[in-house]
């Protein structure tokens, strides 16, 4: 089978997968691999560096975040669980088939307009990019860390004092 | 099911399409707050996808993973303002269900 | 020069972490209101604009930046309304031991809607975007009330979901384009734009900065978010910021980046027209101030919008020029709620009343800024909604133009209300005792109320330099 049919594949599988977790636990597991499977994505685009970010921000940070906060508020009995279960059933059961028709209907679509894309040329390095392009996408992301950082403060800080 | 394509990476396109569908469907089907944001994040690794193959058929790479991986960074950080806001919500409501998200109204 | 615009509050933010906390705590606030000061200035005096770029991370930064009169407009009506929110959170927080990262949110948002008037490019645009709406987060949910955080959260899903839409238009922009800079779009569109892949890339991100915008359909965030937000947040989420992630995007991509486009424009003038019916009405059914006001903004942002829907330049000038006038008398309309609230402990309209013998400075202000939002001579909003029909009018849309003209009688109708409801008439019994509000809030009510009147009056002799250069920057 030819390999992007493979990710494709795995990329649809992993995502429904998230979406009919019956437990957050694994919804969030489900959710790392996707972020693997993307990372390989990446990768195989020759697209390294975002593989490598993507793989241990998608699958280490992200989840540990979820996790955490997971872990502060469960406080499901075993019984609820095969509840959720059912009503998860109950509601996404359409997904599957919803994303089966979808992905039917776009591989037959032809689309006009796409380019075909150059012979492997070797992408330009990634730091040059960044360094000499695209600076205030550096300065956002700064700032947008900065402002995590600072919500942080205010809104989980205060978690833990109020306690 | 033929699949007349292109190319290898536009399948992957309509992969982030469906992935796409699937964030949507999770954001507007749970009433879990954590799992709202579970598909908030799966959305943002459609656009991710979707950043990747249009560089690679643009032969763009090195700016796609620049705008990838700034990406990826700002959805860490809506993240994380968004478990800070979802625990206090916890510590007020004792429970994560969206349905208890009714005062506002007007 | 530009780059000083990120740089001094960026530069701000980390002296003020670095210090230890009582010294931090005692300039915190002096210290953005002087960088919100020096904005201003930069902006309106000329030999500002020489200061060269020197050292070497300005040069670092410059090459991103680009800036022209609509940056202008924006840069200097931020300057403002950051220091109006100043101004009110000085004399409004709740918890003061929370001053300093409250000002370290004011600088990183300060920085954030400078870095997104001067970009030019749709990725930064999205980036710069992101971080104004996470500014916007925090500042919602400062206070942690029940209701804030509820709000906060309804905002981050919905704000998200249209982060989403921008950035899948980016993917597909840059495979039609080949690039996210605003040129290299710019070109793409011109030359094929009509290929199914680029009329879904424009969509989504129209929808998006809709969303953000809070433009009908996709308004159902806003009044929440408003009304939940502590005070000086209000002022500053009304005041600019939801403005600057939105409409200023719709106006800087008609303009710079969209080539003139049809269907772009009824999409646009529908929508501004639902925008100020929906506001409009809404705002009648209201019984707290602030839900009010923010179905208010709604509807002048729909005015905004239905100014650039025209197409031309005179519209393109009209929606910037309400633009800024909503940023002044839509501050002051807060800061004045906020007074209410300060004094009365309430902004609910139905235990209000009379207010005006025991609150006069507020309740002459707020009458001010009534009459500028509904478009009363000789205050600046009447200048705009009459540029704004004038321009619907020039281009044809002579149904649009007296649709404008009519939603006006409504927004006086629920402006007076609001007006009667609160300050006119007698003193309730238990308000009898309330006092003016502390002067910091009554200076900027009165700087502001005084920049509205002033713009109203001074406008024929200003519309030479201020209006046409406006229209003119396609």
């Amino acid at each position: 089978m030819e390999f992007n049919v493979a990710l494709f594949m795995f990329l649809v599988i992993a995502a429904v997968g998230t979406a009919m977790a019956g437990r957050l636990l694994h919804a969030v597991i489900s959710l790392a691999v996707v972020s693997a499977v993307v990372s390989v994505v990446l990768f195989h685009l020759h697209a390294p560096m975002a593989a490598v970010f993507e793989l241990s921000v998608g699958a280490g940070l992200i989840p540990a975040v979820f996790l955490s906060a997971i872990g502060a508020t469960q406080r499901l009995t075993p019984e609820t669980m095969q509840d959720r279960r059912r009503e998860i059933l109950q509601l996404y059961w359409s997904l599957p088939v919803i994303v089966a028709l979808a992905a039917l209907a776009m591989t037959q679509v032809r689309l006009v307009g796409l380019p075909t894309p150059p012979a492997a040329a070797p992408p330009g390095d990634v730091r040059t990019v960044i360094w000499n392009l695209r600076h205030m996408d550096l300065m956002g992301q700064i700032l947008a860390l900065l402002a995590a950082a600072v919500t942080v403060v205010v809104l989980i800080k205060e978690l833990e004092h109020e306690h | 099911m033929s699949i007349e394509l292109a190319s290898g990476p536009a399948l992957l396109g309509i992969g982030a399409a469906l992935i796409l569908i699937t964030g949507f469907y999770i954001i507007v089907g749970t009433r879990n707050m954590i799992r709202a944001v579970i598909g908030l994040v799966l959305l943002t690794k459609a656009c991710t996808v979707l950043l990747a193959v249009a560089g690679s058929m643009r032969g763009q790479l090195a700016l796609a993973q620049g705008l990838i991986i700034t990406l990826i960074i700002m959805e860490v950080a809506i993240l994380v303002v968004a478990m800070g806001i979802i625990l206090h919500l916890y510590k007020r409501n004792q429970s994560l269900d969206t349905r208890l998200l009714r005062n506002l109204k007007g | 020069m530009l780059p000083l615009f990120l740089l001094v509050p960026f530069v701000s933010l980390l002296i003020l972490n670095m210090l230890r906390g009582r010294a931090a705590r005692r300039i915190a606030f002096t210290l953005v209101s002087v960088v919100a000061l020096g904005q201003i200035v930069a902006v309106l005096w000329p030999p500002a604009r020489d200061l060269p770029a020197t050292e070497p991370l300005s040069a670092f930064l410059a090459l991103g930046l680009h800036s022209d009169s609509l940056s202008q407009v924006l840069l200097l009506s931020i300057g403002i309304v950051v220091m109006a929110a100043v101004a009110v959170g000085r004399a409004t927080l709740s918890y003061d031991k929370h001053r300093v990262n409250f000002v370290s949110v004011l600088l990183l948002s300060l920085a954030a809607m400078n870095g997104t008037v001067l970009l030019s490019d749709m990725f930064s645009l999205y980036v710069f975007v992101e971080v104004t709406s996470v500014c916007s987060f925090t500042l919602v949910a400062f206070d942690r009330t029940r209701d804030s955080l509820e709000g906060a959260f309804k905002y981050l899903i919905v704000s998200v979901v249209a982060t989403v839409l921008m950035l899948v238009s980016v993917g597909l922009l840059l495979l039609v384009a080949g690039g996210t800079s605003f040129d290299a779009v710019a070109n793409a569109l011109r030359n094929g734009g009509a290929s199914p892949l680029a009329r879904t890339a424009v969509a989504a991100f129209v929808c998006g900065l809709f969303v953000k915008g809070g433009v009908v359909p996709f308004h159902g965030w806003l009044p929440g978010a408003y009304s939940t937000a502590p005070p000086s947040a209000s002022v500053l989420l009304a005041g600019i910021m939801t403005k600057v992630s939105g409409v200023y995007g719709l106006i800087r991509l008609t303009v710079s980046v969209f080539p003139p486009n049809a269907e772009l424009n009824w999409v646009l003038l529908l929508a501004g027209a639902v925008s100020i019916a929906v506001g409009a009405f809404g705002a009648l059914r209201q019984t707290d101030m602030k839900w009010l006001l923010s179905y208010s903004s709604i509807s002048q942002v729909g005015y905004i919008v239905l100014g650039l829907g025209c197409g031309t330049p005179l519209g393109v000038a009209a929606a910037i020029l309400h633009l800024f006038n909503h940023a002044i008398f839509k501050s002051l309309l807060f800061i004045n709620a906020a007074a209410v609230e300060q004094r009365t402990g309430t902004t609910n309209m139905r235990l209000l009343g009379g207010l005006g013998s025991r609150m006069p400075t507020t309740s002459l202000t707020s009458t001010i800024a009534v009459l500028s939002t509904a478009g009363i001579p000789p205050f600046s909003g009447f200048w705009s909604k009459l540029v704004i029909v004038i321009a619907l009018w020039q281009s044809q849309h002579y149904a649009y133009a007296a649709f404008a003209a009519m939603l006006s009688v409504v927004t006086l109708t629920y402006l007076l209300t609001m007006q009667r409801r609160v300050f006119f008439g007698k003193t309730a019994a238990h308000l009898l005792e309330t006092r003016e509000a502390r002067l910091g809030l009554v200076l900027p009510e009165v700087a502001l109320a005084l920049v509205t009147t002033a713009v109203g009056v001074l406008f024929p002799w200003i519309v030479g330099t201020f209006l046409f250069p406006l229209g003119g920057i396609r």
